[in-house]
């Protein structure tokens, strides 16, 4: 066997791509669940089926989905322009603890703005966190994946700061958590007995939004011509160092409000271990939905189970959740190896040279 | 009190210097591994694991160098053979590795070793000031030193470590003149994973004998950015391993002179200083391809 670079992309591989690289998850977890001594069909069952079978289960997934489809939307843009942003977790953390403090703040008060407020500050935190980045970057041609992985880390030790500090609840026993939020500063769900809130429509209406602006409008097409090759962006003239703290600020944005998504709704506090690694689990999101609208929808979809499926794997087998980080790692090797079909082909045979010399 | 800062600074520092020169040895290679905050924390979960089981500290050692030979050939597969971006399959090594060493890790969470106890070299261990820093360390610190010095002697002095630079610099010609270019990166990535299992080693047997999630805590992060503090060469990055050593002890002076500060607040140290120094750094050179190898990152594969 060896590869040949294809003449033109396969555009059925990038579609099958993703597809062929859940299939080899699920074959290299059964292995797996195999080696522990589980019966590896009924663990897949348990791990990717038994998660989303009745309608709370369906419920908890749009629940983890609306958090990933945020990050993700946001970090889709940047990817798409070949700006690294590994920060989203950092963002989302910042959002976190400065929407948290603000929710708390506002315990006591009523009203309509009281909610909007929540949720601009957490946007406009993740922002800010995202706008240290975007200064470095631009500013002092900073390597955006180190800043954004520093902040990430500075990022949770704030919160731990905050929730071991000045934000701890007085009554908490000593627990390093903040007091449980206000009802009135909780986001609304959409049914009761159900934990999936509002917020799931505002990641949905953001989807619309970005697809729009994807296809439709020059702010697409610049951030994909500055993806292709940063010199051809410049010689057309983008303003490069704008669309670095467009796409930077918007994807912090995007961030925060999944942080006010997660605390301001199933969470209801500061705790922490707020974040499950959504903002690295978005990325897969990206990468396995090909930065497409509605593949970052069905691919949030698929990382989102790995969170349920670990939880059920835990309760259900006794195994460490930490298996959903597994399966996550696992998608994402297996997506970027089945990627190598959409430029190259595999050909059999093994020693190319001797056939070109006869020519 | 300065005696003892120093040591501290030498141990905190010696896991950076280890990831660091295995990070840096793929870079000159052209090989940009992103991953190695995954291959530390297999590494010292593989290490612990293997150490408690063993009740060895030899075997733990053995076993973290081993495993991250193992997830680095993972990456090295993915990225070198199969061609892929090498960003993107660093980021997947490290997501992989972070959930890997937790799920094997999960049953060891709370147990205790018997870690490496600091051994005093005769006479050398007595200079005043730097003695106890230099030569009062455990062995694993040393091991650090020697393997400094040899990648040093080899990226200097030796035909392999032209070999390596020509690689990275231009994998075209090198290949023309005849050397195996994929060999060549292999072997560098494998390398950056052995170094990057063992500083896991020094984190869970030496530094706190002990196994938690996320035990690198970033020092992954940290040794990639070193090593363009660095400018990819093997000086540098002992003394920017021992800053960044410092950076992250600075705690225990400021509570010297009495000062109080939130741990939380001091455990954010050795970022920010991540940071300020990445800002200085690009600040000065104005751009980091004056001293990057040519092809960092870059895909190759052998033309037909």
């Amino acid at each position: 066997m060896r590869i040949e670079k294809r003449l033109q992309d396969s555009r059925a591989m990038m579609y099958l791509s993703p597809l062929l690289a859940l299939l080899l998850t699920l074959v290299s977890g059964a292995l797996l669940f195999a080696l522990l001594g589980r019966p590896p069909l009924g663990s897949l069952y348990t791990f990717f089926i038994a998660p989303i079978s009745d309608l709370y289960g369906l419920s908890e997934l749009a629940v983890k989905v609306t958090p990933l489809l945020l990050c993700a939307i946001g970090l889709t843009l940047c990817f798409k322009a070949k700006i690294w942003n590994i920060g989203a977790e950092g963002q989302f953390v910042f959002g976190a603890l400065v929407g948290g403090a603000v929710t708390l703040q506002l315990a006591d008060s009523e009203g309509v703005w009281v909610l909007p407020v929540i949720i601009a500050s957490g946007a406009l935190a993740g922002l800010v966190w995202a706008g240290i980045a975007a200064l470095l970057l631009t500013r002092f041609n900073a390597n955006e994946i180190l800043t954004t992985i520093m902040l990430n880390y500075i990022a949770v030790n704030l919160l731990l700061w905050g929730v071991h500090g000045p934000l701890k609840d007085p009554e908490g026993l000593n627990f390093p958590e903040s007091a449980l939020f206000a009802s009135q500063t909780l986001l609304p769900v959409l049914f009761e007995d159900y934990r999936v809130s509002i917020a799931i429509f505002i990641a949905l209406f953001m989807l619309v939004v970005i697809w729009v602006v994807l296809t439709r409008t020059l702010l697409g097409f610049q951030l994909r011509v500055m993806g292709e090759n940063h010199n051809a962006a410049r010689f057309a003239g983008f303003n490069g160092k704008k669309l670095i703290w467009l796409l930077l600020l918007f994807s912090g944005a995007m961030a925060g409000i999944a942080a006010i998504s997660e605390t301001n709704g199933p969470v209801g506090q500061l705790i922490p271990t707020l974040s499950l690694g959504y903002g690295y689990a978005a990325i897969i999101v990206v990468f396995m939905g090909r930065m497409h609208p509605l593949g970052i929808l069905l691919a949030s979809c698929l990382l989102g189970l790995t969170y349920l499926g670990g939880e059920m794997a835990q309760i259900d087998q006794g195994l460490p959740k930490s298996i959903t980080g597994l399966f996550q790692g696992m998608l994402l090797f297996y997506l970027l190896a089945c990627d190598l079909l959409i430029s190259y082909r595999l050909v059999p045979g093994s020693n190319p040279t001797i056939k070109e010399h006869k020519v | 009190m300065f005696e003892n800062i120093l040591f501290a600074m030498v141990r905190t520092g010696t896991p950076l210097l280890l990831v660091a020169l295995g990070a840096m040895m793929s870079e000159r290679a052209g090989v940009l591994n992103l991953g190695q905050e995954g291959m530390i924390l297999v590494g010292a979960a593989c290490g612990f694991i293997a150490a408690y089981a063993g009740s060895s500290l030899g075997w733990g050692v053995l076993a973290a160098v081993i495993s991250g030979v193992v997830v680095s050939l993972l990456f090295a597969f993915i990225a070198l053979t199969l061609i892929s971006n090498q960003v993107a399959t660093g980021l997947a090594l490290t997501i992989f590795g972070t959930g890997l060493s937790a799920f094997l890790g999960a049953g060891y969470v709370g147990q205790t070793i018997t870690g490496f106890n600091t051994v005093k070299i005769p006479l050398l261990g007595d200079i005043p000031l730097i003695g106890k820093a230099l030569f009062e360390q455990d062995l694993l610190v040393y091991l650090a030193f020697a393997l400094f010095a040899a990648v040093f002697v080899v990226m200097r002095y030796t035909r392999l470590g032209l070999i390596i630079r020509a690689v990275g610099e231009n994998p075209d010609v090198a290949h023309a003149l005849g050397y195996k270019v994929m060999r060549v990166r292999y072997g560098a990535v494998m390398f950056g994973g052995a170094m990057a299992g063992l500083a896991g080693a020094y984190l869970s047997l030496a530094y706190t004998p002990m196994w938690s999630e996320g035990i690198a805590a970033g020092r992954g992060w940290i040794a990639l950015a070193l090593v363009v503090f660095a400018s990819w060469r093997t000086e540098r990055i002992l003394l920017g391993a021992w800053l960044f050593g410092f950076a992250s002890i600075l705690h225990l002076l400021l509570q010297g002179y009495g000062y109080e500060i939130s741990p939380n607040l001091l455990a954010m140290l050795p970022y920010v200083v991540t940071i300020v120094v990445l800002v200085l750094m690009m600040y000065r050179q104005q751009n980091q391809g004056l001293f990057a190898p040519r092809s960092l990152g870059q895909p190759w594969h052998s033309p037909k």
